[in-house]
Formats: structure tokens, C-alpha cells, sequence
């Protein structure tokens, strides 16, 4: 965070992969949950809603950021809300024209996207900002994050709640399914052990780091 | 149009459909406010409002925009009207009680980010309820999401007097209390004669 200064326009490694890995927007700044907990049921919809997030990302990013100098300061928020709004309905479409099975699927959460936490606070802190590139840049390392953490859940829970995977059938007929995992609570358990995983590791890193220093 | 009674949409939103615990909307604020009890009924009180106005705004804009064949401007006039709905709270709040107005700080903007708000909207919109049962499932809604947060703020402040391995701590505790509290309220399915 201190080594790039906010006006900084070089596009950097950095700038992609701080969403995909450093700021994770699942598993670092659980942001988003609602959508991340309700949809992940399964392998494809997590994907599907993942890309869908992305794309609302990356192009309301897009043009936040060409605007960023016209928009007065007192109505950015309500500007920028109406943007993504903008592309969400077109998501909304899209996905109604392409795959019916799959709107039924996700039903209400992709027109939710909207008010989806990641979105807002990427055309805020980076978006306003920065260049149009660089913001690009940026919220397709957010979106592909947020697709990575959400797909991490959708699996996990369909494994343990259906014994599949993408629909495929991983452990034969004597697989009892723990269909708890897909049911709400589940949600809840999946997300909470995940974070406990990641606490762990990064509490594992800290301890060699100590003791590197003190050896 | 649906045929529920008003009794079983309420207890179907407070109970079995809990927002927050069976439908996972409004997360953030059931995360980040449900720290102290009397920061989370107030919250609580505050969103069921703005559910209640936001409600009754998108049925009227329902309507017009039905009658105007303008369907695809649902979603950006539903979002322009929450936000305003939550900006005359803050406002009414501000004057009346600014020390609450502090304690809520920044959660109170982002009820307009609550998906909760939205979710009643676009859900009595493809459920295609009329007024009363609007009405009825917004009040409920925001009923069953203060009841949720009342509950996870009582269990952390229980929470806080005992002794935590510090790798548990934070995000991932609290998450897994409210798996447990989601367990429970799984126990009300049925109830009401629905589902």
C-alpha cells in the first residue's frame, strides 16, 4: 500500500494482482457477501455470478474512471451508482437472453450485483483516481479475485453438499451428501472455515518471519 | 398476483425466510454493526424504515413505469429512490438524535448499499404482491433482519467475556455463530403453512 502514491499512472504487476491475491475481496476484505453466500451453491453458478460481477466491474471502472475529471464531487456516489446500475441491467439481460436455466438459477442476485459492496468501493478508491487503463487493469485483477473466491465456496459446497463437481458425480453411488453445506448454514460454515484457513497461513508466515529475525 | 395471506408472508419473512439468516441479504451491516446491542436495534429500526418507504416507492414506481412500458428502468429507479429515502433518515436522525447519528457512523450511509432494501424491492416485484402484501413483507423483512441483528449482537457481546483462541478472532467467528443461528432458525420451516 505505501509504495504506490495515489497519483502514481504507472501500470504495474502490482496493479492486477493486488485484487487477485493481496486485497482478495472474498477471503481479505469480505466484501460483497451477500451474493457471495447466497449463490454459491454450486461450481457454475459461483463462476457465473463471478464473471457477471466482473464485467459490471471492469466496464462501470471503465467509464468512471474517462469521467472522473467532469463529475462534481457532491454527486460522484449518486453518478456512479446510476452507471453500474446501467450495467447491471444489461448483465440482467444478457444472461435472461442466453441461458434462462441459469437466470432462474441466480434469480434476484444478479440484478443485486448492483449494490454489491466490491463495485462501489473499487469506483471509489481506484476508479476516481486513476486512468482509465490502469483501472482496468485494476478491477480485472478485483473481478478475477472475486471469481477465485467465489468458485473456492461454490465448490467446496457442492462437493461436500452433493459429492459433484460442475454436475459430475465425484464419489460414486455410496456418497451420503452432507446437504447441510448447501442449505443457508452452510453458507455461513464454508466462508468461516475458509477465513479460519487463511488466518492460519498467514499466522503460520508471520511465526517464520519471526523467527527468521530472531535466529 | 400471489395468493399468500398477510399473516403467512410476515412470519414466512420474520421465521422461516429470514433475510439476513436464509436469504443472506444485508450481510455487511449484520457483520460490521451487530458489535454492540444498542448500536444494533437502532440499525435495526433504521433499515426496517427505510424498507417501509423504499417498499411503497417501488410499488408507485412499479406501476408507472408498467404503465410508461419503461420495465428495463426499474433497477436505476429503485436505486435512486432508496438512496434518497436513506439521505431523509440520516437528516431526521441528525436532528433528532445526533448521538446516535455518531454511533452509526458510516453504516448509515450504506444502507443504501444494503442489499436487503433492494431485495424487498425486487422481490415483491417478482412476486408481484399488491399494496398490502408489500407492505406487509417489507415490514416483516425488516422485522425479522433487526431480530437477527438484536440476537448476533447479544451472542458477541456474551462472546467477548470469554476466552478465544486469537486464530479464531474476528470475521471467521462471527461467521460461524451465524451458521449456527441460521441452523436454528431452519427449525421454523413450516411454519405458517408455506413451503
Amino acid at each position: 500500500m505505501s509504495l504506490t502514491k495515489p497519483n502514481d499512472d504507472a501500470i504495474t504487476f502490482d496493479t492486477f494482482m493486488e485484487g487477485v491475491w493481496r486485497q482478495n475481496p472474498v477471503f481479505v476484505m469480505v466484501l460483497g457477501m451477500c451474493p457471495t453466500l447466497a449463490v454459491t451453491v454450486s461450481a457454475v453458478n459461483a463462476i457465473s455470478m463471478g464473471l457477471a460481477t466482473a464485467f459490471v466491474l471492469v466496464s462501470s471502472c471503465f467509464l468512471i474512471s474517462l469521467i472522473r475529471n467532469l463529475v462534481p464531487k457532491e454527486v460522484r456516489i449518486a453518478t456512479y451508482i446510476v452507471i453500474i446500475a446501467t450495467f447491471v441491467t444489461l448483465v440482467d439481460y444478457l444472461i435472461q437472453a442466453g441461458s434462462l436455466k441459469l437466470y432462474e438459477a441466480l434469480g434476484a442476485f444478479i440484478q443485486l450485483i448492483v449494490v454489491n459492496c466490491i463495485i462501489l468501493g473499487r469506483a471509489e478508491a481506484h476508479a476516481s483516481k486513476n486512468p482509465p487503463l490502469k483501472s482496468v487493469v485494476n478491477a480485472l485483477g478485483m473481478g478475477l479475485g472475486f471469481t477465485i473466491g467465489l468458485f473456492a465456496l461454490g465448490g467446496t459446497r457442492e462437493i461436500l453438499g452433493a459429492g459433484k463437481l460442475f454436475g459430475f458425480s465425484l464419489f460414486g453411488e455410496h456418497f451420503q451428501p452432507w446437504v447441510v453445506m448447501v442449505l443457508p448454514p452452510g453458507g455461513f460454515f464454508v466462508l468461516g472455515g475458509w477465513l479460519l484457513l487463511f488466518s492460519l497461513l498467514r499466522s503460520k508466515s508471520e511465526n517464520k518471519e519471526e523467527h527468521r529475525h530472531g535466529a | 398476483m400471489a395468493h399468500e395471506t398477510l399473516s403467512q408472508i410476515f412470519i414466512s419473512t420474520l421465521l422461516t425466510n429470514n433475510f439476513v439468516l436464509a436469504m443472506f441479504l444485508g450481510l455487511c451491516p449484520f457483520l460490521g454493526v451487530s458489535g454492540r446491542l444498542n448500536t444494533a436495534f437502532p440499525m435495526g429500526v433504521a433499515t426496517t424504515f427505510v424498507m417501509l418507504v423504499a417498499s411503497l416507492c417501488a410499488y408507485g414506481l412499479n406501476l408507472l413505469l408498467g404503465y410508461f412500458n419503461l420495465e428495463f428502468l426499474r433497477l436505476i429507479s429503485y436505486i435512486v429512490v432508496i438512496a434518497s429515502s436513506v439521505q431523509l433518515v440520516e437528516m431526521i436522525m441528525k436532528k433528532y438524535s445526533p448521538a446516535l447519528f455518531r454511533a452509526l457512523g458510516i453504516y448509515l450511509p450504506l444502507i443504501t448499499t444494503n442489499c436487503a432494501v433492494l431485495g424487498v424491492a425486487l422481490f415483491q416485484t417478482s412476486r408481484e404482491y399488491d399494496l398490502a402484501q408489500s407492505l406487509t413483507f417489507s415490514f416483516g423483512g425488516g422485522a425479522g433482519f433487526t431480530l437477527a441483528l438484536v440476537m448476533m449482537a447479544s451472542l458477541r457481546e456474551r462472546l467477548q467475556l470469554s476466552n478465544v483462541p486469537t486464530l479464531v478472532q474476528g470475521t471467521a467467528l462471527s461467521l460461524i455463530l451465524a451458521g449456527l443461528l441460521s441452523l436454528t432458525f431452519m427449525g421454523f420451516a413450516g411454519l405458517g403453512g408455506l413451503e
